[in-house]
């Protein structure tokens, strides 16, 4: 297959910091070096490598650090990576919303991005006006969407509202009505961010399966950021892995799945101290019964999950939290436990034959209930269940779930 | 090389050139400049008591403050005119200019949003503004040519003269001012908001400098040229001069206005087509 896009060097630098910092005189020192004293550009070369984590000793920052690779036509392309890991600013480039520092890169074809629900959407206009007006953003003509305008509202199914304003649209009509739009642009490269987070369930078959037949029907190319690996596995055939601003793995979307949940996934998780915080995760680890750190225990065990914080200043409200995760990253359940008095070590346990032989992911997370996070680990914890005699290990069959619940049998006579 | 074979039909690069303006692009968007013109005329009139009955209400109380203020009490001569048709001449033409300034001006700040996440040539919203507003302008004019027939008919002494039929091209060079200057506004205040402040203090004594609440008859030679410097000034005189017989007119500085119309909408074009490739970054 022929080269669709190709990014050649591509970089971004962001300056941090309030942007009413942005002053004159930086501006000026800046374009004297360069234009006057025909040097370099004084703050391109103090920018260091993206980690949100750690605070840098610049206010610049890359937030894309020399990004070469090619995207094969008809490929459906997902980026994954953390927050922060420069992910949508790539696409922010390649739907030129934002230009890059340095780089070029080269695309066949019309690119197009498919757009946040109700995106230049005005809520007084109806249906079939936002139609219009939402192709024309997206760079349709009057004539293609004339052409195209009774499969875009047969698609998105709201004949019977096309000419109330759209502001009596329910959300999950108003999702529909934009991704309708956009699935009938019909551009060489779609860009997708994960907007399929919206709409309701048959909608979102709807809408894979569209962006599906647009890449192997039609041999086009779809680029897909998401932070949900079951949506991104199913439709993407080709993986792009960004870690702090650079790429560091490209290839078949399960290895690159793999790749990026096992990168940084261990049984403990050691954050040090934290003065900005008031309370703050310091360690983590996954124990068993004995309470060593291990990332294997059987089945007939409890786990054990052992916290410890750090307390600069005790929050009343503070909520200590995990989220459990299965191979793919869905999430399973989520625990929650108010902290009631200054007790730094906190120890929760998954109760024994509770989840299914496996691999096991977990996020803890610090929090005030709905108002705001106080801390979150970036890193997932990891381990495995290990089938030590559970009454599944007679059946050959691998589908049985994640969890095992005791159920109450009965028999009627 | 292979490069050089493949036909690259989208090249996105760190910077453009100053003058890489993309006319055809903007021509290829005319949909959506179209779009932008029905969404403000829509969403102007929706869910408002009076509808359009404001536009007429607002410059006929201006007026009436100008009467009060300027005519009474500061007793500033209208040129021998009924006060209500030499305040609302002025009035009409100050205002489209003034509000499409208005609402150019923050085309970065307020379409920041969808800014942000698509790309269409940018120069399309203040376009779409520019001739919006033209509606809002029309329906004052129609209280102008109301108040002006019931003059007529009273046999006030008004003369309307061939140089009326310039007035085209004086709304074209005010557009043209406006988009001009607003854009530039709007381009500089992305990076330095506390601009924001300057340029609506320089708007609100411009019209204190432009013949609308006076006319430039009562001004010395030495002043009048002064006053001419300030590109509006001939378009509202050449308008008042044209409708209603009195003012002064000259080709010279109606030339002079155009050609500042021209230099100042390439210069905000210039500025405008800079700043909308990284205003993101910066907003």
């Amino acid at each position: 297959m022929p080269t669709a896009i190709k990014f050649e060097n591509i970089s971004k630098q962001y300056r941090l910091g309030l942007v009413s910092t942005r002053t004159l005189s930086h501006d000026l020192n800046r374009w004297w070096q360069m234009n006057i004293l025909r040097k370099e550009d004084p703050y391109l070369k103090i920018g260091e490598v993206n980690d949100r984590a750690h605070k840098g000793s610049s206010e610049y920052v890359w937030a894309l650090k020399d990004i070469n690779f090619e995207v094969e036509q008809g490929d459906v392309v997902g980026i994954i990576g953390k927050n922060g890991a420069g992910k949508s600013t790539l696409l922010k480039i390649l739907s030129k919303v934002t230009t890059p520092t340095t780089g070029t890169i080269k695309a066949k074809g019309r690119i197009a991005s498919l757009l946040e629900v109700g995106t230049g959407f005005h809520p007084e206009m109806t249906g079939k006006e936002n139609i219009y007006m939402n192709g024309a953003i997206m760079g349709m003509t009057r004539n293609d969407i004339n052409r195209k305008f009774d499969e875009i509202v047969d698609f998105a199914g709201v004949e019977r509202y096309i000419d109330t304003p759209v502001k009596r649209y329910s959300s999950g009509m108003t999702v529909r009505l934009g991704f309708a739009v956009a699935a009938f642009l019909e551009p060489e490269i779609l860009v997708v961010d994960e907007v399929l987070a919206v709409g309701d369930a048959e909608f979102q078959k709807k809408a894979i399966g569209k962006m599906q037949d647009v890449s192997r029907g039609d041999g086009r190319t779809v680029l897909f950021v998401s932070h949900n690996m079951g949506s991104i596995a199913s439709l993407c055939n080709k993986g792009v892995f960004f870690n702090k601003g650079s790429i560091a793995y490209i290839g078949d979307i399960n290895d690159t799945i793999s790749l990026y949940i096992s990168e940084g996934a261990r049984e403990s998780v050691i954050l040090g101290k934290n003065p900005h915080n008031d309370i703050y995760l310091q360690e983590i680890r996954i124990i068993n019964m004995q309470g060593k750190t291990t990332n294997n225990i059987a089945y007939n065990e409890k786990v054990g999950i052992k916290f410890e914080l750090g307390i600069n200043k005790f929050i009343s409200n503070a909520t200590l939290s995990f989220i459990l995760y299965d191979a793919k990253l869905n999430p399973i359940t989520t625990s929650h436990y108010a902290l009631s008095f200054k007790s730094k070590t906190i120890t929760a346990y998954l109760p024994a034959q509770f989840l299914l032989a496996g691999n096991y992911y977990l996020k803890p997370v610090l929090h005030i209930p709905n108002v705001r996070f106080l801390d979150i680990c970036d890193d997932y914890l990891s381990f495995r269940i290990e089938d030590s005699g559970s009454i599944y290990s007679i059946y050959n069959r691998s589908e049985f779930g994640f969890v095992n619940i005791n159920t109450l049998w009965s028999e009627n006579s | 090389m292979e490069d050089i074979q493949q036909e690259w039909t989208t090249v996105i690069k760190p910077k453009g050139h100053l003058l890489d303006i993309d006319f055809k692009e903007i021509w290829r968007y005319r949909d959506l400049w179209r779009m932008y013109v029905k969404r403000d005329i829509i969403t102007s009139y929706k869910q408002t008591i009076l509808g359009p009955l404001w536009f007429f209400i607002q410059p006929a109380m201006t007026t009436i403050m100008y009467m009060v203020v300027f005519g009474g009490i500061a007793g500033i001569s209208t040129d021998g005119l009924p006060q209500p048709l030499f305040y609302l001449a002025g009035i009409c033409m100050w205002n489209y200019f003034s509000e499409c300034l208005n609402r150019t001006s923050s085309t970065f700040t307020t379409n920041a949003d969808i800014f942000g996440k698509v790309y269409f040539p940018r120069l399309v919203v203040p376009m779409a503004t520019v001739t919006s507003s033209l509606i809002r302008m029309a329906i004052q004019l129609l209280l102008f040519i109301v108040v002006y027939v019931f003059y007529l008919i009273k046999g006030v002494h008004v003369h309307p003269n061939l140089y009326l039929s310039l007035f085209p091209l004086l709304i074209v060079m005010m557009a043209g001012l406006s988009l001009g200057f607003g854009i530039l506004i709007s381009s500089l205040t992305t990076k330095y908001r506390d601009l924001t402040l300057l340029f609506s203090f320089i708007v609100q004594l411009w019209m204190y400098a432009t013949p609308v609440i006076y006319p430039l008859s009562v001004m010395s030679a030495k002043r009048q040229w002064i006053m001419g410097l300030n590109p509006l000034t001939s378009i509202v005189e050449t308008f008042k001069y044209g409708a209603l017989g009195t003012g002064t007119f000259s080709w010279g500085m109606l030339a002079y206005s155009f050609g500042f119309m021209l230099v100042l909408l390439v210069i905000g074009i210039i500025v405008f087509n800079k700043v909308q490739r990284s205003f993101m970054d910066t907003v």
